[in-house]
């Protein structure tokens, strides 16, 4: 079924009884081409353009509980490319130019809004950190504008200028940045698979991988065996869990981060602002609420919730930059667990078991790489080789020694 | 206007009167008042307007569940958006104002969308708005988000002051309702430290909405006599206004303590108080929530909770209405009847779901049994009600009950999951609780008064008896349990029209089948797609009758189709509230140098490096800019001697038999063999083989060290340094001290620092440079005795020391140097020519130690030992981070001298397209060289050691402009070193 | 949370910094033949159980004592609280 304005017209018109389920609800088959292991955002995005740009029908997606319930129906929704190494800034410059086709290219409108991200400068040693970022950025075909502090007051004259402990020296913007609405991407890339073929199989959890002589042959789950040619896992937060099933362990840590929203207010910030000299960064929702959140809590964890000292960690960077969002109340709170790795960066790659593919590692980042992620790990599952942008998105990488650490914190995952 | 709804009872101050408008329209009410319960008296039944639909919306509730009397509370500055009306204390001289209207909220003309609805079903922005592109940022999104979002924030910085607060008990209770204050006697009698925390400004709860006896008083009345006992006691706190509002680790407990906004002026005290309250033990007595009945126009202004119009009439002596019909599926909805009865308001029907007689017996009362309400009339205001048989009441109020909800939320907050419990249709708290919780009273779905108190009380000795004290014998409360039979009722099938569920977001009985229909089933689905529950309200009041419908649709029982979960806060907490006082200048704590008051009189412009303040430049009469003020430092410290004070860079004093071996092990570089009275620059790695930190130590005796870190890592150092004593190598005789904030220590650096340093150092210390040459070290003495330090090292290059002392005289020593430099024309410099100094040197710091760069990229590689244990000496070989083609640390300046340079150029070769591929580096540190006369950069280039005097262009394009440079040594100043040697 | 410290008893895990799997005990030999893979899996291959997970903590607000807690990553329940020192000799740790 096509969206379309005229759609909804009709279906308003004969009561909204004519509209269908937006995917399926199959049984699963014995046998696929490709099961991928997690429904989340990268899952049902590697499914989608699996089907969609390498021709191949025959594929599960595979999700313990509903899909869309991971890090993509709990985080802050922003997009970005702003990012430093040549490991990673092709990679998301990619992503964000996919976000920019993605509501025509699946037909669900996810609310892809380019309002701007901003990086706040405090410090001359920052501002230099920010010109080496922004001209990396540009390097690699991205957008990005230095602005100093008399444009800003200008611009976001509510930031506080006048009595900061860090005061305001200038921020680099990245104008393409933005939100989006999270879980219309969830909704829109499994929408899109499902109408290719694809099979979404809600309430299936993996229990064991079928391996022999090396080789992955397909998985156990809570509704039977299902046997594949290839099997692809993504379930950040779960990663170390499952691929632990496979007897691998991994170079990735769980860790939990909280998120915030505030009670819907009338527009009063216009895109995203992150601040330089604490933990704090936050937009505005199409609804009205403030979606903010900080650091990590910084302790493994699979707890899915937070404590207080983050909470107000948090409160104190927005008060301090934005001392206008007072009265403003904090309407939720939540906590995801990150897949944090140990420097920072993801995995696209094959792993040491024949068939078996793993995704993951995305840290607090996942969000904004969706699109990338499910097209890049698509094109491995598909050539069995990595995209052009993800070529350095390896396992072995801290074997080798090519690191991709863009905060230069070394092996330490809750620091990135 | 005039209280015409205000009737007998209550506890009001009736001797009082209240001043305060709505709207702009003048209004009274009394202390004691809610803004609801005054509004009401007035007769005002249209406060709000809907999110979505902006439907005409009244007061649904008595509570902090309310979803439809939000206002903008106070003015200017103050301005408070989507306040409840129903939690706000009534003070004089209160302005509020309705919310999300366009026009007068009688004639909003943003009701136009409720004539669309029929195109605004659930989800229906994710069908449309697609084409073409560009539009949706231009146009679509900008109309959605204006017409979206609820109150305005006024944009001014909040100017509240907010306070932090910290209480230990033994047993905190949650609620003050009857098992709360039932639980608190108990605890508090037996002794324990009890905090007991209401959200209300009157303790009491329930008690003080119904019309209940306790030990043969009224309950209020119990109520109020068990708080001044309660109030006696020195071991218990009693916190009204204070809303628990989220449950933590081990015990710890989330509060808001609401103090001043209840009063016209607050006086200059806090207007909050966050609380963290460190419990060992805690009582949930949180109560109930009661839920509406879904059915066709059920959100008109004068639809109403039943239990809320009790709490109006019994509590505020308010009436809702003239006419109050009510409608109920269970017993609890017909005290409201009896309750109105008694006070004289009609009451023209009450209409039960059920098929089973009165529960109680109401002379006269027209009771309609086995019916329910269809639909009703009157758009801003209830004028009657249509019932399933086609019978019309007419009624200017409606009493809905449909069962209560145990208030589990708290249970929740660390993952548990709610139990179903099919006699109460209602979700209990389930088995999981957080670590040291009790639940008691209606929390745990003891819904009758007996139960609660009893509950209440035997939770509170359970609690304490673990703890080790010993209840006291007392009987609980007596009193009686009333009629509570509740049916499964949750919606009126019959209804054609639209049934809100969620009435501040408008998500109908509809919306719920519709998602069902596009395949959201899973709760959560549910929730995301129609946005039920995501309101101001978290759904207190919505999201279990959406839920029973959801089941309804897929055939499941309620408990299979789930629960959301409940996150913290229970209800909304300020962002002023949570940030306290750390915002500002006070948003972190300054570091203060020992000579900062110095500075300050001797015109030095500040900077933040990290918390600490430094001081920049010091600025002369006549300097047009900081550059003439950090030319001149850098000249005169090169031409003859300048003093900074370098306090911030850390200090650790390392000591015992094994520190030397200890040292050896957490430097790269060798230290073992470290002379005694001799420093050594050493490089530190982490254990992943990146450069860490730098920094020299100095053998000040056969077991005693003494080391200096980068003031950026000096905590950080410190740490991994107790991590490797500790933790590594446990049996080394070595101890640790941080003595950062010990010593103030100067540098004295140009070719006067050994003639400033004479005048100062006591003559029995020989400084010469015989008897203290380059990289010495001594304890010595100044100013006639004073123990101090001498470290000749050099940032520089140039000649130079530093000199320590105890960091009470810091202030003094500066004083004492700048006069001994006098007659060298000695200046102070800050940390802007140190910067300039140290790139003309070619020391790394910083931007080039960004823990992104291994001593192989500066050039250092060798300095790395294999030959011992030391921690990042291993992986520090891995093959990508020795490879040949990496970037290495050289010096550039711009081959047109007269051009500047900027940190973070990226190196291109010339003839290339600037792009990710041919991307050859980038500049990690400019500054203009006052003694070379043009800008000089250090950068970290591919293979850059190899290419001296090869000319690349450093690119710009964020700035625009590019510059060639030539690459240089970094050593610009001095390259053999004779200077510092001299 | 609270984590009670054997020598100054129960205190507010913000006192505390986190490190990680305290398996960053068992630092390699160093002249180990495969050395380099042993600090690989040293450095970058730690513990990530969802359950009982024994792990460093620094008392940077306090005393400066590096301890083993074994917390449950999935509750955050701690049930045990050791001085990491006394752990590291107890695991052969020397000079």
């Amino acid at each position: 079924m096509r969206y379309s304005a005229f759609r909804i017209f009709r279906e308003g018109l004969t009561g909204n009884k004519g509209w269908k389920p937006v995917w399926r609800e199959p049984d699963p088959k014995p046998e696929y081409d490709i099961v991928i292991v997690g429904g989340g955002g990268h899952g049902l995005a590697t499914a989608y353009y699996l089907a969609k740009e390498f021709g191949m029908r025959n594929i599960a997606v595979l999700e313990k509980g509903w899909i869309g319930s991971g890090n993509i129906g709990r985080n802050t929704t922003i997009i970005r490319s702003n990012y430093l190494l040549p490991g990673n800034e092709p990679f998301y410059e990619f992503s964000l130019r996919l976000w920019e086709g993605l509501e025509q290219d699946f037909n669900y409108n996810a609310m892809v809004s380019q309002r701007s991200i901003l990086n706040l400068i405090h410090t001359d040693a920052q501002r230099d950190a920010f010109v080496r970022r922004g001209n990396a950025m540009i390097l690699a075909g991205a957008d990005a504008e230095l602005a100093d502090a008399d444009q800003l007051r200008a611009e976001l004259p509510f930031l506080d200028f006048d009595n900061a402990r860090f005061p305001i020296k200038g921020g680099l913007y990245q104008r393409r940045g933005g939100t989006v609405r999270h879980d219309a991407v969830a909704w829109g890339y499994a929408r899109g698979a499902d109408s290719r073929g694809v099979d979404i199989i809600q309430n299936c959890e993996v229990t064991g991988f079928d391996i022999e002589n090396g080789r992955c042959t397909g998985v156990q789950t809570s509704r039977g065996a299902i046997r594949a040619r290839k099997v692809a896992v993504c379930v950040a937060g779960s990663s170390s869990r499952v691929m632990e099933k496979a007897g691998m362990r991994l170079p990735i840590e769980s860790h939990v981060l909280q998120a915030f929203v505030t009670e819907g207010l009338k527009p009063v910030i216009p895109g995203v602002i992150t601040f330089g000299a604490g933990h704090f960064y936050v937009s505005q929702s199409d609804k009205g609420g403030l979606v903010f959140g900080g650091d990590l809590d910084g302790y493994n964890s699979y707890a899915q919730r937070g404590n207080l000292p983050v909470v107000e960690d948090v409160a104190e960077g927005g008060m301090a930059i934005m001392p206008m969002i007072g009265r403003a109340r904090l309407l939720r709170s939540w906590g995801g667990i990150m897949d944090m790795s140990m420097d920072g960066s993801p995995f696209i790659d094959k792993t040491g078991i024949d068939g078996l593919y793993f995704n993951g590692g995305w840290c607090y980042g996942g969000f904004k790489a969706t699109p990338a992620s499910g097209f890049c790990y698509a094109h491995l599952l598909a050539r069995d080789e990595p995209h052009p942008t993800a070529t350095q998105m390896r396992l072995d990488r801290f074997i080798s020694g090519n690191l991709i650490d863009e905060k230069g914190m070394g092996n330490q995952p809750n620091l990135h | 206007m005039t209280q015409k709804n205000r009737i007998s009872g209550g506890q009001i101050d009736r001797t009082r009167t209240v001043a305060f408008t709505f709207n702009g329209k003048r209004m009274a009410g009394h202390p004691g008042d809610t803004l609801a319960s005054a509004l009401l008296a007035n007769g005002q039944r249209l406060v709000g307007r809907s999110f979505k639909y902006h439907r005409p919306r009244g007061i649904l509730t008595a509570g902090s569940e309310e979803p439809n009397a939000l206002v903008e509370l106070r003015s200017g500055a103050q301005q408070e958006p989507n306040t409840r009306a129903t939690t706000v204390e009534l003070f004089d001289g209160l302005a509020a104002n309705s919310q999300n209207h366009r026009g007068p909220l009688e004639f909003d003309l943003m009701a136009l969308t409720d004539l669309m609805s029929p195109f605004l079903s659930a989800g229906f922005y994710y069908k449309t708005f697609m084409w073409p592109r560009a539009f949706w940022e231009k146009l679509y999104e900008p109309v959605i988000r204006a017409s979206a979002g609820l109150g305005r924030l006024s944009m001014q910085d909040d100017p509240d002051s907010y306070d932090k607060g910290f209480i230990h008990c033994d047993l905190l209770v949650i609620g003050a309702g009857p098992a709360g204050l039932s639980a608190a006697l108990a605890a508090g009698r037996a002794g324990a430290r009890v905090v007991l925390a209401d959200e209300d400004f009157t303790p009491g709860g329930r008690l003080n909405a119904e019309t209940h006896a306790v030990d043969d008083m009224a309950g209020a009345d119990w109520a109020a006599q068990a708080v001044a006992e309660l109030a006696a006691m020195d071991n218990v706190r009693l916190m009204p206004r204070t809303t628990v509002y989220g449950a933590y680790d081990h015990g710890t407990y989330g509060a808001l303590e609401r103090c001043t906004d209840h009063l016209s002026d607050a006086g200059g005290k806090p207007r909050q108080v966050l609380w963290r309250i460190y419990s060992k033990r805690a009582v949930l007595a949180a109560g109930a929530t009661e839920r509406p009945i879904a059915f066709g126009n059920n959100d008109r202004p004068g639809i109403m909770l039943a239990g809320a119009v009790r709490t109006y009439a019994n509590r505020f002596g308010v009436t809702p209405g003239q006419e109050v019909a009510v409608f109920t599926n269970n017993d609890d909805g017909w005290r409201t009847a009896a309750d109105l009865l008694a006070r004289g308001v009609a009451v023209p029907a009450v209409i039960d779901t059920r098929d089973a007689p009165a529960p109680i017996d109401l002379p006269g009362i027209r009771h309609v049994r086995n019916a329910a309400v269809m639909d009703t009339v009157g758009r801003k205001g209830l004028k009657s009600i249509t019932l399933t048989d086609g019978q019309v009441i007419p009624a200017d109020t409606l009493a809905v009950s449909g069962g209560w909800n145990p208030n589990v939320h708290l249970t929740c907050h660390q993952r548990g999951r709610p139990e179903w419990r099919d006699d109460l249709n209602a979700f209990v708290p389930g088995a999981s609780l957080p670590a040291g919780m009790a639940v008691a009273g209606a929390a745990n779905g003891a819904l009758t008064l007996a139960a609660a108190l009893a509950e209440g009380q035997a939770a509170a000795n359970a609690q304490i008896e673990a703890l080790g004290f010993t209840p006291a014998k007392t009987d609980a409360p007596r009193a009686e349990d009333e009629p509570s039979t509740c049916s499964a009722f949750w919606h009126v099938r019959e209804s054609r029209k639209r049934a809100w569920l969620d009435q501040q977001n408008d998500v109908t009985v509809k919306d719920v089948k519709l998602s069902y229909r596009e395949g959201f089933r899973s709760v959560e689905h549910l929730k995301r797609y129609t946005t039920l529950g995501m309101a101001t309200d978290q759904g207190k009041t919505a999201n279990i009758p959406a839920l029973a419908i959801m089941a309804e649709c897929t055939g499941k029982t309620i408990p299979e189709t789930g629960t959301t979960i409940f996150r913290p806060p229970y209800t909304p907490i300020p962002l002023g509230a949570l940030a306290g006082r750390a915002r500002g200048t006070d948003f972190r704590p300054y570091r203060l140098t020992p000579s900062h008051n110095w500075a300050t009189e001797n015109g030095a412009t500040f900077v933040e490096v990290g918390n600490w303040l430094r001081a920049q430049w010091f600025a002369r009469p006549g300097e047009k800019g900081w550059r003439d003020s950090v030319d001149r430092e850098v000249e005169m410290t090169r031409n003859s001697v300048g003093i900074c004070d370098v306090t911030t860079l850390g200090k650790i004093d390392i000591q015992g038999r094994d520190a030397a071996e200890f040292l050896n092990k957490v430097y790269a570089n060798g230290f073992a063999k470290l002379p005694v009275g001799k420093v050594r620059y050493g490089l530190m790695l982490r254990e992943d083989g990146i450069a860490y930190d730098d920094g020299t130590t100095a053998r000040m005796s056969e077991n005693h060290f003494v080391m200096t870190t980068t003031t950026a890592n000096a905590v950080l150092v410190f740490r991994r340094l107790e991590f490797a004593r500790q933790c590594l190598w446990p049996n080394m005789d070595v101890h640790l001290i941080s003595t950062t904030d010990g010593w103030a220590q100067f540098a004295v650096a140009g070719p006067n620092a050994r003639n400033l340093l004479r005048k100062v150092v006591d003559e029995s210390h020989d400084i010469s440079n015989e008897a203290f040459p380059f990289m010495a070290c001594s304890e010595i003495t100044v100013c006639g005795g004073m123990p101090a330090r001498l470290f000749r090292i050099s940032f520089s290059g140039e000649l130079a020391y530093e000199i320590a002392v105890p960091a009470r005289y810091g202030n003094s020593m500066m004083d004492v140097l700048i006069e001994a430099g006098r007659e060298f024309n000695a200046t102070p410099y800050g940390t802007e020519a140190l910067g300039v100094m140290r790139i003309e040197k070619g020391h790394a710091a910083g931007p080039e130690l960004n823990g992104q760069t291994t001593a192989h990229n500066l050039g250092m590689g060798r300095m790395v030992s294999q030959k011992k244990e030391c921690i990042g000496n291993v992986l520090s070989q891995r093959p990508d981070m020795i490879r040949d083609d990496a970037v290495k640390l050289v010096g550039v300046r711009p081959v047109n001298r007269a051009e500047p340079l900027t940190a973070g150029s990226h190196f291109v070769n010339r003839g290339e397209t600037a792009s990710t591929e041919t991307d050859q580096g980038w500049m990690t540190s400019v500054a203009y060289s006052p003694s070379l006369g043009h800008s000089v950069g250090l950068g970290f280039i591919r293979r850059g050691d190899e290419r001296m005097g090869e000319i690349v262009r450093a690119v710009n394009p964020l700035k625009g402009g590019e510059t060639e440079v030539e690459i240089v040594s970094a050593h610009f100043i001095d390259p053999e070193g004779e200077r510092l040697r001299a | 949370m609270i984590i009670n410290h054997p020598l100054l008893g129960p205190r507010d895990a913000a006192e505390f910094i986190y490190l990680g799997d305290a398996a960053l005990i068992d630092r390699p030999d160093w002249q180990a033949e495969d050395a380099m893979q042993q600090f690989h899996d040293y450095a970058y291959l730690r513990d990530n159980p969802a359950g009982p997970h024994r792990e460093l903590w620094y008392h940077e607000q306090g005393d400066r004592s590096w301890l083993v807690v074994t917390r449950d990553t999935t509750t955050h329940e701690i049930t045990d609280v050791q001085m990491a020192r006394d752990v590291a000799r107890s695991r052969g740790r020397d000079k």
